[in-house]
């Protein structure tokens, strides 16, 4: 069925016949140079994610400064959103503070642009894609090019649905990090290696985010479903929060992501804290 | 906004994912396969005898189908010229139309292997429906409900943990409805392997809409076929109340592809759409995506979720079923909001006329249907208006109570029954308060 009827904002959804846009292998990707200098050292690539604006603005690119200074490789930046429904009680206590203090789009973009100005680290945002979707894809890319961001990790869109983000980040030479789950059928894997840019996000458990005692067996799974499907990178995500974690899954993955722990981390003891458990994740031997 | 083809002017049986522009899934790849595996599910089940079988067993000796539909000439005759007649899901076993997609649903789960059903819920009708679907299938069961509507709805919580389900409140965002879906999707992403998530709306990703859809598209069918006979031909005008829009969608559905029946789906207009404090996603018209769907959202410049406010905690949604997006964007339905005090004086005109307490989610489309009646004026003259009564309304006679003033310390004030009275007879001579498209 069809309709020339067209919505209110952004442009329609993708038919499933569309194909994703096969990466290119000679496009260059800021994420993809951070996971292979790291690579090149011998070790997975560290990646830390920290909310846009927490506890406010200036702290959240101290922050963030602190922990590229301290070993990570790829800081992800997260946006806060009214309806988080992929993040545990830590990040949505987080971004709900932020939300409520009357945080604004925009400020993503700077604090993104003030972050890469102060680090080598590759700044992807992390963002649910109504927040995209709003903006319009191809002004979202291109204000988060402008800003030097390094492309964006988007837990909610599957790549059925990315026709528009696809194409926008084509354009603006943006990576887009798709999420493959343990649930995901080889059809899926396939699907999401190929849309993806950048790196591919293995989700170790069935669940949302937050620290956990053990990683979950499927972790490996995930990944080495990712890397028969083709994928030259991929990284850990979700229940990552001791250096025992991040040294178990960094002997199969290319780059481990941690975020509920820093969060509470900034929480309980702002930079300085983000500083110390940074070094400690990654080896560092002493917080610079 | 422009007709569809004449080769699209079918309407009926619209697969999924997609309703034109709205629809899809835009949900996290770990529910993917779980999405996979209710579509196929359900596919398989709707060609099984023996499942539709069942489905047909249980609605007739259990929730006690078909249901009425009665002709109320007192209220229409205080509303205005038309005939209305109002298809009774109201006395469904558990109150309201809810039962027909949760019996559905549970027998799908109890197919895919499943051993525990997780819902949200507003107004508590669908959590009610769900923890007495568990009850009777032997699962265990798990309701999500904002704390702001556990208050609200203190009896139903009662009523489900009576039926032996565990009710949680959820007391992030705005402590309704839509936060209670957040949290049961967070439950479900870790849950899936045993647990169904009972979707309670024709909202969410694919295949929700479609299926809750043809869960109750039975209330369309049998209304169709009840005014047939009753009256030998089709109404001018069907009417239900729309928030995430199960109910009006059952409706509907019995007829989308008779054109000269018009479709009216009634938006929660809260304290009227200027103020801000309303819950009308489609008359607001921003396209967006939340739970899953791309569909009409109330949502800032920003894409940030805009909390919704209604009288009635079942229609305090900011967004709405897909399918409704697709039905108001080519023009075959039309929606408007009722404010909370237009769907209050139907309440209680209804209940003073007729007898019926209708559910205050219902009692949004009596409003409707009524301002439709005055509207048609002298035209209206042996028109026929179908409204979905869909649900009663005991769980309401606090809140109703309280609006009237009728509780202690309340009651034998003057300036307050002045004021009643007021909101009754402005109601009854009042245009539509929003002044927008009608």
């Amino acid at each position: 069925m069809s309709t020339e009827a067209t919505p209110a904002q952004s442009s329609a959804p993708v038919s499933q016949a569309t194909s994703p846009t096969a990466p290119s292998a000679t496009a260059s990707s800021k994420t993809a140079d951070a996971i292979e200098a790291a690579r090149a050292q011998g070790r997975a690539a560290f990646i830390g994610y920290l909310p846009a604006g927490y506890p406010d603005k200036e702290t959240s690119i101290a922050a963030a400064i602190e922990l590229a200074r301290n070993g990570a490789d790829v800081i992800e930046i997260g946006v806060p959103y009214s309806d988080p429904v992929m993040d545990g009680p830590v990040i949505q206590q987080a971004t709900t503070e932020v939300l409520a203090r009357g945080f604004r789009l925009p400020e993503v973009f700077e604090i993104v642009a003030a972050v890469v100005e102060a680090t080598d680290a590759a700044v992807l945002v992390m963002t649910y894609y109504n927040l995209i979707d709003r903006m319009g894809a191809d002004e979202f890319a291109r204000r988060l090019a402008e800003a030097g961001g390094a492309g964006a990790i988007t837990p909610d869109l599957i790549p059925d649905e990315g026709g528009d983000w696809i194409a926008a980040t084509e354009k603006h030479g943006l990576d887009r990090v798709f999420l493959t789950a343990p649930t995901s059928s080889a059809e899926r894997v396939a699907q999401i290696v190929s849309a993806s840019r950048g790196f591919v996000y293995g989700v170790s458990v069935m669940g949302v985010t937050g620290a956990r005692d053990q990683v979950s067996d499927a972790a490996e799974r995930v990944v080495s479903a990712a890397r028969e499907a083709g994928a030259e990178r991929v990284c850990v995500g979700l229940g990552v929060s001791t250096r025992a974690h991040v040294e178990e899954i960094g002997r199969y993955a290319d780059g481990v992501i941690v975020g509920t722990a820093l969060v509470a981390a900034l929480r309980d003891g702002g930079p300085a804290a983000v500083a110390a458990l940074t070094a400690e994740l990654t080896g560092a031997e002493t917080p610079r | 906004m422009s007709a569809p083809a004449e080769e699209t002017q079918k309407y009926r049986d619209h697969e999924g994912p997609y309703f034109g522009n709205f629809g899809g899934r835009w949900m996290p790849e770990s529910l993917v396969a779980a999405l996979d595996e209710v579509e196929q599910t359900f596919r398989e089940a709707k060609q099984d005898p023996e499942f539709l079988a069942e489905v047909h067993r249980l609605g007739r000796d259990y929730t006690g189908r078909p249901s009425l539909l009665t002709e109320v000439s007192r209220f229409a005759a205080e509303a205005g010229p038309a005939r209305i007649f109002l298809k009774r899901e109201d006395l469904n076993h558990t109150g309201s139309h809810k039962i027909n997609n949760v019996l559905g649903q549970a027998l799908l789960a109890k197919r895919m292997g499943k051993t525990r059903l997780i819902a949200e819920t507003g107004a508590g009708q669908h959590g009610v429906a769900t923890a007495t679907a568990a009850a009777l299938m032997g699962m265990d069961c798990v309701v999500y409900m904002g704390s702001e509507d556990t208050r609200r709805q203190a009896l139903n919580v009662a009523r489900m943990r009576l039926l032996g389900a565990e009710v949680i409140p959820v007391d992030h965002g705005a402590k309704t409805l839509k936060d209670a879906i957040n949290e049961a999707l967070r439950d479900w992403v870790a849950s899936v392997e045993h647990t169904h998530y009972l979707l309670g709306t024709v909202a969410g990703p694919h295949p929700f809409p479609e299926m809750v859809r043809w869960f109750h598209q039975v209330i369309g069918d049998e209304a169709r076929e009840q005014i047939l006979a009753m009256e030998g031909r089709l109404p001018d005008a069907v009417a239900a109340c729309v928030g995430g829009g199960s109910n009006a969608m059952g409706l509907f559905h019995g007829f989308l592809d008779d054109p000269e029946v018009a479709l009216y789906g009634f938006e929660a207009g809260g304290d009227g759409i200027e103020t801000g404090r309303h819950a009308s996603a489609i008359t607001l018209g921003r396209s967006g995506v939340l739970h899953g769907a791309r569909s009409f959202l109330m949502q800032d410049e920003d894409g940030q979720t805009v909390d919704s406010h209604s009288i009635s905690a079942g229609l305090d949604y900011p967004s709405v079923g897909p399918e409704h997006a697709y039905l108001a964007e080519t023009g075959r339905a039309i929606y408007e909001p009722v404010t909370d005090a237009e769907c209050m004086a139907s309440f209680e005109l209804l209940c003073r006329t007729e007898g019926i307490i209708p559910a205050i989610e219902s009692a949004h489309a009596l409003a409707g249907a009524a301002r439709l009646s005055r509207k048609w004026g002298a035209d209206g003259e042996g028109k026929i208006i179908i409204i979905n009564l869909s649900g009663r309304g005991d769980k309401d006679v606090e809140t109703a109570a309280e609006w009237f003033r009728l509780l202690p310390g309340q009651a034998n004030d003057p300036i307050a029954e002045a004021e009643a009275q007021q909101r009754t007879g402005d109601s009854a001579s009042e245009a539509p308060q929003t002044g927008v498209q009608s």
